[in-house]
């Protein structure tokens, strides 16, 4: 028997098959329609392992495009999943810091891997993965660059969380003459700012995991580990994560 | 709906754009409350008042002032009806509850102002309110700061009473306030020719009463497990407890109470077992502000209570009826409202005590906290009761949201992961 976690998010389509460990994953664009790129990454999962839906007892969706998701039993938001999902790769993880594309969230654990607290940014672009995708496009640099970039540099101050003032601020320090790298090293410090906040709207206990796309990048996780003075956790996994949580809460539904 | 539209012109409404209010509203309370599955039949007569919400009523407020009646319009639940009705004058409540009215406001205050109080400024200045242009004085107070300064505003546009409301509760400050309802019943006295006297204001502090009793008894009916009615439905009655007949009010209140009670015998609820019970606390709901609610509701959440100007803070606890001379009354009055537990007064602990005690009382299982944008009072506050309800193991997330549709869907997401991680709670609780 295995179970399946389906999270639709606005760019990306995760799934994961599971049967106590995770067994596949399969990830595609989600393109116009979130309700095909679900159904394919299901019979992707499917067709790849060789079983068919009677060897699925429950399949869980999640993220954007849950509830136009038919097929599942369930649908279930992105918080409890990613929260379940984050506490099963790393059981002593006790607070997530999650950074996507739209928005960011801080989650709060019990030793057991219930959510106790939750906070997200409200309807903001400051401090998300499309922050620094707007931030970076003004440097004209790509975000699996930016490491490179702002290795040793200092960080250049940026005052603005607000998406569109930073991007002008930035558009003049570069009219100035500004260096790259250490304009690249205040975006990420603008975003850490920004995440620590939202971070002290909960009680922060050890471990942190640190997941979505932004936590790829080594260097915002270094100024992040800093500025919070505490070991935190990330994983090659981190976009698979809402939809590896659907999957063991599917398994583990009666 | 009736014509109205002769009544309008002589309120001197401003008619095309009163036209577009009264396009928009019966949809979206269609989209809101008619789509619920078995509502009470006591429902139909709110249904009612809402489909004649500028019609019927402002025609009884007409007709009473017709036979030289006055009408007080306040804003606030520390305007005592009472007085008002004792001097044979009758009190509505006139908080702005929806977007429309925000743009007008938006010409005479700043943008990062808190929308109730825009939204209310902006119904008077740009004629879109008949129950605005049916009150012969308005009754402001000097609560949070916005407030207090918009009436200075307001005030260029039709005549404006300003009670001085105490911003702590010692003694003196409950004196005080005694003092500022009889300057009010001097006030009220002399716009409506007719003097309070211990007589008439000792029935009518029982009349408040009763109505006070009846939104109580409405309350209790919430608090058992089968839910015979939604949020919704009793947060419309709460609002419209503010500007309907009093008397018919109660009346009808009564009626759909015993309907409520019958249902409690038969198990009838409105929602699955077990949908989470949700309680409401911070800014006031003005007519027509159901979103909060309407999220909870449409989300797999059950509001059991609010604890907010919109519910309990209207009507619990009563008035000393058992005083004969006007002093005495005045005092018990300003008992009564003092006791309200206001975020504009320092300190302001009875309000988390309230906020745990209902959360008892109605069986809650997690509180939700609305604040307005630019609600200083409730947004500082948050803090105190989030730290307090920590440490009793309350659940609670905080909401803050204007009235407009935008945000909706994010907060459905966080609503529905507050409610699966209270469910989760349940569960182990098992
Ligand atoms: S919250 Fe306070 S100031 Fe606002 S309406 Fe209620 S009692 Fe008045
Ligand atoms: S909601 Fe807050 S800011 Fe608005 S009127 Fe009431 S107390 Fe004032």
């Amino acid at each position: 028997m295995y179970s399946i976690g389906i999270d639709t998010g606005s760019v990306a389509t995760k799934g994961v098959l599971f049967d106590g460990n995770i067994v596949d994953n399969v990830i595609l664009p989600t393109g116009w329609s979130p309700k095909n790129a679900s159904k394919e990454v299901f019979n992707k999962l499917l067709e790849r392992n060789n079983i068919s839906e009677v060897d699925i007892k429950r399949i869980i969706g999640t993220g954007y495009g849950r509830i136009s998701m038919d097929f599942a039993d369930k649908a279930i938001t992105e918080i409890t999943c990613h929260a379940k999902g984050a506490y099963y790769l790393n059981s002593n993880i006790r607070t997530i810091l999650d950074i996507g594309g739209q928005d960011s969230k801080v989650i709060s654990l019990d030793e057991k891997g219930n959510i106790i607290d939750f906070v997200m940014n409200d309807k903001c672009a400051a401090g998300t993965g499309k922050f620094l995708e707007v931030t970076l496009n003004n440097l004209g640099i790509d975000v699996n660059e930016i490491d490179d970039l702002v290795k040793d540099n200092k960080p250049m101050d940026i005052s603005s969380m607000c998406t569109v003032f930073a991007e002008s601020e930035i558009v003049s320090l570069l009219a100035k003459g500004g260096n790259k790298g250490e304009i690249a090293s205040g975006i990420l410090y603008s975003i850490a700012k920004k995440s620590s906040s939202l971070l002290n709207r909960v009680s922060i206990r050890e471990k942190i995991a640190f997941t979505g796309g932004v936590a790829k990048s080594k260097e915002l996780k270094r100024i992040l580990k800093d500025k919070l003075n505490k070991d935190i956790f990330t994983s090659d996994n981190t976009q698979i994560i809402g939809a590896l949580g659907a999957a063991v809460i599917g398994w583990n539904l009666k | 709906m009736a014509d109205y539209k002769e009544l309008w012109k002589s309120l001197d409404i401003d008619l095309e754009k009163h036209d577009e209010l009264c396009e928009v509203l019966p949809e979206f309370y269609g989209d809101i409350y008619m789509t619920q599955k078995n509502r009470p039949e006591g429902m139909n007569y709110y249904n009612f008042v809402v489909s004649e919400i500028h019609g019927f009523r402002i025609k009884e407020l007409n007709e009473f002032r017709g036979k030289g009646g006055k009408v007080f319009g306040g804003f606030c639940v520390f305007v005592p009806d009472e007085v008002t009705l004792a001097a044979g004058g009758v009190g509505i409540g006139l908080c702005g509850g929806s977007d429309f009215w925000v743009p007008d406001g938006e010409k005479v205050l700043p943008r990062n102002m808190c929308p109730l109080i825009k939204a209310s400024v902006g119904a008077k200045i740009g004629g879109t309110c008949p129950y605005f242009q049916s009150a012969d004085m308005l009754v402001g107070e000097t609560t949070c700061d916005g407030k207090k300064k918009a009436w200075e505003i307001l005030g260029e546009y039709t005549p404006i009473h300003v009670m001085d409301l105490p911003q702590m509760k010692r003694e003196k400050d409950i004196e005080n306030f005694k003092d500022e309802i009889n300057i009010f019943r001097e006030k009220v006295e002399s716009i409506t020719g007719n003097k309070v006297t211990a007589e008439n204001l000792k029935e009518n502090i029982k009349l408040v009463n009763k109505k006070r009793k009846v939104l109580q008894r409405l309350y209790n009916a919430r608090k058992v497990q089968n839910l015979p009615i939604s949020g919704k439905d009793a947060l419309l009655i709460s609002q419209i407890a503010f500007y309907d007949d009093i008397e018919r009010f109660i009346e009808k209140t009564n009626e759909l109470c015993d309907e409520l009670e019958a249902r409690i015998e038969k198990n009838i609820s409105v929602f699955d077992e077990d949908t989470p019970r949700i309680l409401i606390t911070g800014t006031p709901m003005a007519i027509p502000n159901w979103k909060m609610h309407h999220l909870i509701e449409t989300s797999g959440g059950a509001v059991v209570c609010e604890e907010t100007c919109t519910g309990t803070k209207y009507f619990e606890r009563f008035v000393d009826e058992d005083n004969d001379d006007l002093d005495s009354q005045l005092k018990a009055l300003s008992e009564r409202y003092m006791g309200i537990n206001c975020a504009c007064f320092s300190p302001n602990e009875g309000r988390i005590k309230d906020i745990i005690r209902l959360y008892k009382e109605y069986n809650a299982d997690g509180v939700v906290y609305n604040s307005l944008p630019f609600c200083h009072t409730y947004a500082v506050e948050y803090k105190k009761v989030k730290d307090a309800l920590d440490k009793e193991g309350i659940p609670v997330m905080m909401i803050e949201s204007d009235y407009s549709m935008q945000d909706a869907g994010q907060i459905k997401t966080r609503l529905e992961a507050f409610f699966e991680m209270l469910n989760m709670n349940k569960e182990l609780a098992l």
